[in-house]
C-alpha cells in the first residue's frame, strides 16, 4: 500500500462506513470552539466564578444579603460584578468565535467528511506529460518517522492499528513511509489509494495543537502573589476593626444599648463576629475586582495598535503584524533573550551568486561605469536558457565567457556539473532546478545563465548545454560529501572522451589538496576569498583535475570492491577519495551571499543594547551560523578574543550538544553557565526538540522573559516553549504563525514590537497597575479609618452610590486613557536609545517593592483624605449657622476630596496628555458632579426615598466655602510628597528614562523644535577570513543520484498551509531546510509563490511495484 | 484582529494612517522639572500663607461661649434621676447661670452639643425608615424592617416615626434668660424655626397628606416612639405647623452627626427687640433646662453652645492652622529642593552619549 497522490484535484470516492465495526468512528470535523448559543451561559458563567475574583465577589454578594452583615446594599455588588460578567463574557465570546474562523482556513478539507477506514482515491486531472524511468514521491512533509510514532503512542486504544495490516490473507507492514499525516502536501503522482486511519481531532496536527499551554505573564504570577497579599491584609484589617468592635460594644455598646438595643441578646462577640463580615464587604475594594477587566481592556487595546501599526506592515506580502495572542503585551516590555531560528527569520533563505575569482581575476564588483546606467545589471539575452532572475553586475564576466577564455569556461562547466541538482523541464527551455542546497541551486543558476546550462542527468550522465551546444558528459563517479570531506568532487567522460575530476569544496580543504604549480594563484584567491569572506560571502574553492584512463580504471575498481566491503566500509572509501583527489588544479572560487533580512544587523545592534540576549539557534553547520552571526552583527570582529577564551570550556558542551543530549543530563547548567557568560551564543545543529529544551533551559534557571521567534515549523516547539513566540509569516508554511503569540513579515519588526510596543505596554501597565492599586487602597482605607469613630460599625465613609461607581465611572475612564495612550518618550525616541528597555527587564515599574511603596502612599493619602475632613469638619457649621458636620455632608466632603486627590495624582502619573486623556479626566470629574447632583436630586428622592437619601446634601454643603478649602488642602497635601520625592529622585539619582526626557527637553529648548535623531552609523565589519563550506549539505545525496531511484523535481503545487508540519525532530541532522533556493534578484516587490520546499529529509524513495 | 476588510489589491491589508492607529495623537507632555516644581512650590507656600493668615483672622472675629451643663448648676440634681430608668416620666428642670463677658455681636447661634454620642453607628443610622418620614401613607402604617426594635410598639402599632434615630431624639429643652446690669431680667428670645436645611424640610420630610384631617387623625393608629412623652403631631405646641414629621428639632435630629462629640442647632437670637438688636450683651444669663436627656448611660456630656458666625461658619481653627503649617511645610521643602536642584541638578543630568 502506497499513498500517492497529487494535488492537482482531489476525487474522494466514498466506501463510506464499510467498515463500522471499529468503533468510535471519527469525522474529520473538528470541534474546537467551546460554546453554542444554548450552552453559552452556564457554560461561560461557571467557568467565569472559577476565577477567584469572581467567586469572591459572588461570595460577597451572598453576605450582603444577610441583614446582620449587610454594611452595602445588595447594588454596590451587582452592579461591577455584573458588568465585569458582562464584559468577559463578551470577549469570550468573541474569541470563540475568531477560533472558529481560524480553524475554518486551516482546515483543507472542509469540504469533505471522511471516516475512518475510508477508502480514498485521489486522482489528478491531466495525463503525465512524460514518463520518466523513475518513480519516486516526494513528501514534502518530513518527519514521518517521528509523527506516527508520537501519533501511534498517543492513541493506541482507539487507534483501530496494529502495526501490520492483514488483507486478504496478505500481511502489509504499515511504516512511517507508508502513512501521510494531515496537512501533508502530496506531490507527482497521478493517484493513489488512501486509507483513512485517524481523522478530525485524533490527527496528529490536532493533537499537537491541542497541547498549547496557556501563557501568563509575569505580571500576571505576581499578581496572584498580590491578590493572596491583599486577601491577607483585607482579613488582617477585618480583625483589627472586629476586635476593635469587640471592646467598643463591651465598653461603650453595652451602655449604649438604650439607644441601639441589641438583636436577640448577641454579646459582644458575636457583634465582633458579624463585624468582621461587615468589613470584609466594605473593604471589599482593596481586592480590586474591575482590575481584572480593565487587564484585558488594556492589552486588547495594546494587542490592536500592533495590528495597527504601519510600521510593522510589509507591503511585500501585505502582511501586517498580528498580536494573536492579547494577554502578553506587557511581557513584550520585559524580554530578557531572544532565541530566534536562523534561516528564513535572520536570513531571506535566499543565496545569490554574487561574486566569484576566477583564474586569479576577482569578478562581481559593480563597475562605476554602468552604475551611471540606470540598468546596469548583466544582460543575458545571449541565452535563451538563461534564468531570468537572475542578476549580476559585473559585464567583465559575461565578456570573458563570450571571448571564451577557457580558465572561465571551465569554471562554469565544474559548477554546471559538480553537483546533485536535479532538473526538470517542464516546457522547452523552461528550466526548474531542484537544489539539496540553496547554495547549489544558486551555483548552478548562476553557470546557466553564464551560457553552461544543466539540463538533465540520468544515473551515468549529466547533459549540458555549453554556449549552445548539448553535450552530454559520462558520469563516472560521485565522490560525495560529508561534514569531514568537506567537499564533493564529481569524475566525468566529456564527450570527446577526456577523464576530468571537478572538485568544489570549502577553501582550506581544497588548498592542501592543490598541487604545488598553483601556488602563485593560490596567493591571489587567498586574497580574493578574504575579500569576499569580508564582505559576509559564503566561500567556495573549485578545482579540477584530468585524471589518466587507465589509473580511474584502477582507481574504479579499488572503488568498487570497498564499496561492497562490510567492514570499515567508509574508512576505505575515505582513503580512496583521499587518494584521488589531490594534486588538484585551482580554478578559482566563488562568493555567494546568504541574503540577510532587510535590517537584520541594525535590529541585532539595537536589541543587544537594550541588553537582550540574542541566541541564535539553528539547525544548520556551525560554519554557517557563525558566518550568519558575523554578518548579522551578533558576532562582532572585537568580540573575537572573548569569543575564543570562552570557546573553550563551551566547545565540550557543544559537542555534547551537537551529539544531541548535552540538554538532558548534568550537562545543562554548565552549558547554561557558560552560555550566559557569553555576549551573544550560536547553538547549531539543534533539534526542533532541543530548541524547545533550551528555551525551557533558560526559562527554568534564569528567571528571566524569554521571546522564541521563528518562521518554520521546526520552530513550533520553540514558539510555544518561550514565554512569547512569534511567528514570521512569511512564505514558508503557517505553522510557526499558528502556534505564535505574535507574527510578523520581517525579522527588523522585532525591535518595534519590543522596543516600541512592548515597551509602552509595560510601562502602561505598570502605570495602570501601580495606579488603580493607589485608588483602591486609598478609597478603602478611609473606611477604615472611620471605624475608630464610628464604633466599629462597619458604618462607610461613602455614600453607597459613590462606593458604586467610583471604580465603573468616576475613575475608570481617565486611568484607562492613561494606560492606552501613555508614551515616556515617542518611538523614534525609543529606537535612539534602546536602554530605555532595561528597566523593564529589572521588573522596576511593577515589583512587590512598587506595590509596597503604594500601599504606603495610600496609607498616607487616606490619612489625610480622612482626618483633614475630619478636623475640619468637626463641629463646625454652615455660613448661616445650620448643620454641615453631619454624616451626609462629611461623606459627600470626603468623596469630593478622595476623587479630587487621586485625578491629580493621575494628572502626576501621566506623561502624555492627549486631548482624549485630558477629556476623560475633566469628563470624569464633571460626571461625578453631574452624577452626585443627579442622585441627590428631590426627584431621585421621591422615587426611591430609602435608596437616595442623600437628597439635598450637595446644595446644602457644597456651596460652603469652607468645604472648598479643604478639597484644596487634601489635594495638595497629597500631592505635595510625591512632587517632592519624584523631583528629589530625577536630581539625585534620575532613572535612564529621567535621563532621556530631560536629555529631550534640553534639546527641545535648545532648538526650539524636536531635533531629528542622528542617523545610525553602519557598523562596517574590519575584514577577516571567516570562509566556510557554503553547502548545507547532507551526506549520502550523491549515493541517490548514482543509484537510480533518486527523485524528480516536484510539481508545483498551491502548497496548503501546511506544507510543513514539524520537520525532523529526530535522527542526526536536523537542518531540513525547505530551501527554497531562489536563483537572486527578483523583482523584490513580485510575489514567488513557487518557492521550492524540499530537503533531504523529505525524499523518500518509494519501490512501487507499479512501476 | 483588526484586519481591514472590505479592500483589495496589493495593499489591502494596510492599517490606517490615521494618528490614533499609529499613535502619534499630538500631547503635552509635563515634566518634573526645577523651572516648573520652584515656582510653583513657592507659589504654593505663599497662597496657603495668605489664606492661612486670613482664614486665621476671619475665624478671631467669632465668639464662641460654651457651657457643659451635665452636671453643673442645679442640674446635678436632674443628672442624678435620670440615672434611673424609672423616673424617666418625671419632670427635672434646672438652672445653670454664666456670664458673658464680652457681647456677642451679629446674629447669635444657640447650639445643643453631645459628647460621646455615637449618631454614626451602622446599626443606628439605618434604624429610620425615610419614606416613612416623606409622607408614604404605606410606610405610615407599616415601617421599613430596618426600624426594628423601634418599629412597632408592644402593643403592635407601628410606631411614627419608627426607628432608633428618631426614638433617641434629644428632648432637653432651653430657656435662656438675661440679667442685665441694671433692671428686670429679660428672656432672650429664640427663633426656633427655620433652622433646618430647606431641602430637609420642604422635600425630605413631609407629614401625611391630610385631606382635611388634623395631624392627630392622619397618625391615628399609630404609636409614639417608646421613649416619647408626647406623639409626633404634638411635638410644638405653639406652632401646629411645626408638627409631624416636619417638626424643626426632629428633622436636625434626624441628620446624624458624622462623629460622636456634635453640636445641633437649637434657635437662633431674635434681634428684633432691644436689648438683642446687635446680639447678646455682656452680662449674666441663666439657662432654665427642662432635663430630660439621660446620657449617663454612654458617659456622654451635654452642653449649650452660643456662638457668633462669619461666612467661613463657626469657630473652627483648624482649617487656618492648617494651612498656615502646610505653607512652612511646603516653604521648606521648596527650600530644599532649591538646594538640592543647585547642588546636584542644575546643570542638567543629561544622558551620557
Amino acid at each position: 500500500m502506497t499513498f500517492i497522490t497529487h494535488m492537482d484535484l482531489i476525487i474522494i470516492l466514498y466506501f463510506s462506513h464499510f467498515l463500522h465495526s471499529f468503533k468510535p468512528l471519527q469525522t474529520n470535523a473538528i470541534k474546537t470552539s467551546k460554546y453554542n448559543p444554548f450552552t453559552f451561559l452556564p457554560l461561560n458563567l461557571f467557568e467565569q466564578f472559577q476565577r477567584i475574583a469572581n467567586a469572591y465577589f459572588l461570595f460577597l454578594l451572598v453576605l450582603q444579603v444577610i441583614p446582620q452583615i449587610s454594611s452595602l446594599s445588595w447594588f454596590t455588588t451587582v452592579v461591577p460584578l455584573v458588568l465585569v460578567l458582562t464584559v468577559t463574557a463578551a470577549k469570550d465570546a468573541t474569541d470563540d468565535i475568531v477560533s472558529k474562523c481560524v480553524l475554518c482556513t486551516i482546515s483543507p478539507l472542509k469540504n469533505f467528511t471522511t471516516w475512518i477506514l475510508d477508502v480514498l482515491v485521489h486522482k489528478t486531472n491531466k495525463k503525465s506529460t512524460q514518463r520518466n524511468p523513475y518513480s519516486y514521491i516526494n513528501y514534502t512533509h518530513a518527519c514521518l518517522n517521528s509523527s506516527f510514532h508520537s501519533e501511534y503512542n498517543l492513541k493506541p486504544a482507539v487507534s483501530p492499528l496494529s502495526r501490520t495490516l492483514t488483507y486478504a490473507g496478505q500481511k502489509y507492514p504499515l511504516d512511517n513511509e507508508k502513512i501521510l499525516l494531515r496537512g501533508c502536501t502530496l506531490r507527482n503522482t497521478e493517484w493513489c489509494f488512501g486509507l483513512v486511519l485517524f481523522a478530525g481531532p485524533e490527527t496528529k496536527l490536532m493533537q499537537n495543537s491541542g497541547k498549547t499551554t496557556f501563557k501568563r505573564t509575569s505580571i500576571d504570577r505576581l499578581m496572584n502573589v498580590l491578590v493572596l497579599c491583599i486577601f491577607g491584609f483585607l482579613a488582617f484589617m477585618c480583625t483589627i476593626l472586629a476586635i476593635g468592635n469587640c471592646f467598643w460594644e463591651m465598653n461603650e455598646g453595652s451602655q449604649f444599648m438604650v439607644f441601639l438595643p441589641r438583636q436577640d441578646g448577641n454579646n459582644a462577640a458575636f457583634s465582633a463576629f458579624l463585624t468582621f463580615w461587615s468589613y470584609v464587604i466594605i473593604l471589599n475594594t482593596v481586592v480590586p475586582i474591575s482590575l481584572y477587566v480593565s487587564v484585558e481592556i488594556i492589552r486588547l487595546g495594546n494587542s490592536f495598535y500592533i495590528d495597527w501599526d504601519r510600521k510593522m506592515y510589509f507591503s511585500r506580502y501585505n502582511t501586517p503584524a498580528e498580536a494573536r495572542t492579547t494577554t502578553l503585551n506587557e511581557e513584550l516590555g520585559q524580554i530578557k533573550y531572544i532565541f530566534s531560528d536562523k534561516t528564513g527569520t535572520l536570513t531571506q533563505n535566499v543565496m545569490t551568486f554574487n561574486k566569484c575569482s576566477i583564474n586569479g581575476k576577482s569578478y562581481g564588483e559593480i563597475q562605476k561605469f554602468y552604475l551611471q546606467l540606470r540598468n546596469y545589471t548583466v544582460d543575458f539575452s545571449f541565452n535563451p536558457l538563461a534564468d531570468p532572475r537572475f542578476m549580476f553586475h559585473d559585464h567583465a564576466l559575461v565578456e570573458a565567457v563570450k571571448l571564451e577564455d577557457p580558465e572561465v569556461h571551465a569554471f562554469f562547466r565544474l559548477l554546471a556539473l559538480c553537483h546533485t541538482v536535479m532538473a526538470e523541464e517542464k516546457k522547452e527551455g523552461e528550466l526548474f532546478y531542484q537544489a539539496q542546497s540553496p547554495d547549489e541551486g544558486a551555483l548552478v543558476t548562476a553557470a546557466r545563465n553564464f551560457g553552461f546550462v544543466f539540463r538533465s542527468r540520468t544515473p551515468d550522465s549529466v547533459s549540458i548545454v555549453e554556449m549552445g551546444e548539448e553535450r552530454s558528459y559520462e558520469l563516472l563517479a560521485i565522490l560525495d560529501f560529508n561534514n569531514v570531506r568537506k567537499r564533493m568532487s564529481i569524475i566525468v567522460r566529456s564527450p570527446e572522451g577526456k577523464l576530468c575530476l571537478y572538485c568544489k569544496g570549502a577553501d582550506t580543504i581544497i588548498y592542501e589538496r592543490l598541487h604545488q604549480s598553483c601556488s602563485k594563484l593560490m596567493d591571489v584567491t587567498t586574497e580574493h576569498l578574504n575579500e569576499f569572506a569580508g564582505e559576509g560571502l559564503r566561500t567556495l574553492a573549485l578545482a579540477y583535475k584530468n585524471l589518466d584512463e587507465e589509473y580511474f580504471n584502477q582507481w574504479k575498481q579499488r572503488h568498487h570492491e570497498a564499496s561492497t566491503e562490510l567492514d570499515n566500509q567508509e574508512s576505505k572509501l575515505d582513503e580512496l577519495y583521499e587518494e584521488i583527489e589531490k594534486d588538484l588544479l585551482l580554478l578559482g572560487a566563488t562568493a555567494i551571499e546568504d541574503k540577510l533580512q532587510d535590517g537584520v544587523p541594525q535590529t541585532i545592534e539595537q536589541l543587544s543594547k537594550a541588553n537582550i540576549k540574542i541566541w541564535v539557534l539553528t539547525g544548520d553547520k556551525q560554519e554557517t551560523a557563525e558566518n550568519i552571526g558575523y554578518s548579522c552583527n551578533l558576532l562582532r570582529e572585537e568580540m573575537n578574543d572573548v569569543f575564543i577564551v570562552s570557546g573553550n570550556s563551551p566547545e565540550d558542551v557543544r559537542q555534547e550538544l551537537r551529539s544531541a543530549y548535552a540538554l538532558e543530563g548534568s550537562m545543562e547548567l554548565e552549558f547554561l553557565r557558560t552560555a550566559c557568560m557569553c555576549k551573544a551564543v550560536i547553538c547549531c545543529r539543534v533539534t526542533p526538540l532541543q530548541k524547545a529544551q533550551v528555551v525551557e533551559l533558560v526559562k527554568k534557571y534564569k528567571q528571566a522573559v524569554t521571546l522564541a521567534i521563528g518562521d518554520g515549523a521546526n520552530d513550533v516547539s520553540m514558539i510555544k516553549a518561550a514565554h512569547i513566540g512569534v511567528g514570521i509569516s512569511g512564505q514558508e508554511g503557517m505553522q510557526a504563525v499558528l502556534s505564535s503569540d505574535y507574527s510578523f513579515a520581517q525579522f527588523r519588526f522585532l525591535q518595534r514590537l519590543l522596543l516600541v510596543h512592548g515597551r509602552w505596554s509595560y510601562l502602561r501597565m505598570c502605570k495602570f497597575l501601580r495606579y488603580f492599586f493607589y485608588k483602591n487602597f486609598t478609597f478603602t482605607f478611609v473606611h477604615f479609618w472611620y471605624g475608630f469613630f464610628c464604633g466599629f460599625s462597619a458604618q462607610t465613609v461613602y455614600d453607597e452610590w459613590f462606593i458604586t461607581l467610583y471604580n465603573l465611572v468616576y475613575t475608570a475612564l481617565p486611568v484607562l486613557g492613561m494606560s492606552l495612550f501613555d508614551q515616556d518618550v515617542n518611538d523614534v525616541w525609543s529606537f535612539q536609545y534602546p536602554q530605555l528597555y532595561i528597566p523593564g527587564q529589572l521588573n522596576l515599574y511593577f515589583s512587590k517593592k512598587a506595590f509596597f511603596k503604594c500601599a504606603l502612599h495610600s496609607c498616607y493619602s487616606s490619612m489625610v483624605l480622612f482626618f483633614i475632613p475630619y478636623a475640619a469638619m468637626h463641629n463646625t457649621v454652615r455660613d448661616d449657622g445650620k448643620d454641615v458636620a453631619d454624616y451626609q455632608s462629611f461623606a459627600l466632603l470626603t468623596q469630593t476630596c478622595l476623587l479630587f486627590a487621586v485625578t491629580i495624582q493621575l494628572g502626576l502619573e501621566m506623561s502624555y496628555w492627549t486631548a482624549v486623556n485630558t477629556f476623560f479626566v475633566l469628563g470624569s470629574l464633571a460626571m461625578y458632579f453631574a452624577v452626585t447632583f443627579t442622585m441627590y436630586s428631590n426627584g431621585m428622592f421621591l422615587i426611591l426615598p430609602s435608596a437616595f437619601p442623600f437628597i439635598g446634601t450637595a446644595r446644602n454643603s457644597l456651596n460652603q466655602p469652607n468645604m472648598w478649602l479643604t478639597i484644596l488642602l487634601t489635594s495638595i497635601l497629597c500631592v505635595l510628597p510625591v512632587v517632592t520625592y519624584r523631583f528629589l529622585f530625577i536630581q539625585l539619582c534620575p532613572t535612564i528614562n529621567d535621563k532621556v526626557r530631560m536629555d529631550l527637553l534640553y534639546q527641545f529648548t535648545l532648538h526650539q523644535h524636536l531635533p531629528p535623531p542622528p542617523l545610525r552609523t553602519r557598523i562596517r565589519r574590519t575584514s577577516s577570513r571567516r570562509s566556510g563550506y557554503a553547502f548545507s549539505h547532507a551526506q549520502g545525496y550523491g549515493d541517490l543520484v548514482t543509484s537510480g531511484r533518486f527523485l524528480r523535481r516536484p510539481a508545483l503545487s498551491g502548497s496548503s498551509g501546511f506544507a510543513n508540519i514539524g520537520r525532523t525532530t529526530t535522527g542526526f541532522s536536523p537542518m531540513g531546510r525547505s530551501a527554497g533556493y531562489s536563483p537572486t534578484g527578483r523583482p523584490q516587490n513580485a510575489k514567488v509563490p513557487d518557492v521550492e520546499v524540499t530537503s533531504l529529509q523529505m525524499y523518500r524513495t518509494v519501490r512501487d511495484p507499479a512501476f | 484582529m483588526g484586519k481591514v476588510k472590505g479592500k483589495s489589491g496589493p495593499l489591502a491589508r494596510r492599517p490606517d494612517n490615521s494618528a490614533f492607529k499609529q499613535q502619534r495623537l499630538p500631547a503635552w507632555s509635563p515634566m518634573l522639572t526645577a523651572t516648573t516644581v520652584l515656582p510653583f512650590f513657592y507659589l504654593m507656600a505663599l497662597i496657603c500663607m495668605l489664606l492661612g493668615v486670613w482664614l486665621l483672622l476671619t475665624v478671631q472675629s467669632t465668639q464662641e461661649i460654651k457651657l457643659d451643663y451635665t452636671e453643673a448648676g442645679t442640674c446635678d440634681m436632674c443628672f442624678e434621676k435620670r440615672k434611673n430608668v424609672s423616673n424617666a416620666a418625671q419632670i427635672c428642670t434646672c438652672t445653670v447661670v454664666f456670664p458673658i463677658k464680652k457681647a456677642l455681636k451679629g446674629d447669635v447661634f444657640f447650639y445643643y452639643g453631645l459628647q460621646n454620642f455615637h449618631q454614626n453607628l451602622r446599626r443606628y443610622m439605618d434604624s429610620r425608615d425615610d419614606a416613612q418620614m416623606v409622607g408614604r401613607k404605606t410606610n405610615l402604617k407599616n415601617p421599613s424592617s430596618y426600624c426594628e426594635p423601634f418599629m412597632k410598639d408592644p402593643n403592635g402599632l407601628p410606631i411614627a416615626p419608627c426607628g432608633a434615630v428618631a426614638n433617641s431624639i434629644f428632648n432637653d429643652t432651653f430657656t435662656l434668660t438675661y440679667h442685665g446690669s441694671s433692671g428686670p431680667s429679660i428672656p432672650v428670645p429664640l427663633l426656633r424655626k427655620g433652622i433646618t436645611w430647606y431641602t430637609d424640610k420642604n422635600v425630605k420630610y413631609r407629614n401625611p397628606k391630610n385631606d382635611n384631617m388634623t395631624l392627630a387623625q392622619v397618625f391615628e393608629g399609630t404609636a409614639r416612639p417608646l421613649y416619647w412623652q408626647k406623639p409626633v403631631y404634638e411635638l410644638d405646641l405653639l406652632d401646629p405647623t411645626n408638627n409631624g414629621f416636619i417638626n424643626d428639632d426632629l428633622i436636625i435630629w434626624m441628620r446624624e452627626a458624622a462623629f460622636p462629640n456634635f453640636k445641633k442647632l437649637y434657635g437662633v437670637l431674635y434681634r428684633a427687640k432691644q436689648p438683642f438688636t446687635k446680639g447678646l450683651p455682656a452680662g449674666n444669663y441663666t439657662i432654665n433646662i427642662s432635663y430630660n436627656f439621660p446620657v449617663q448611660y454612654f458617659r456622654g456630656r451635654k452642653e449649650v453652645v452660643l456662638t457668633t458666625l462669619t461666612w467661613f461658619g463657626g469657630q473652627n481653627h483648624f482649617l487656618p492652622i492648617a494651612y498656615l503649617v502646610t505653607s512652612c511645610l511646603i516653604l521648606l521643602i521648596a527650600i530644599i529642593l532649591t538646594v538640592v536642584w543647585w547642588k546636584f541638578g542644575k546643570n542638567g543630568k543629561r544622558l551620557e552619549e
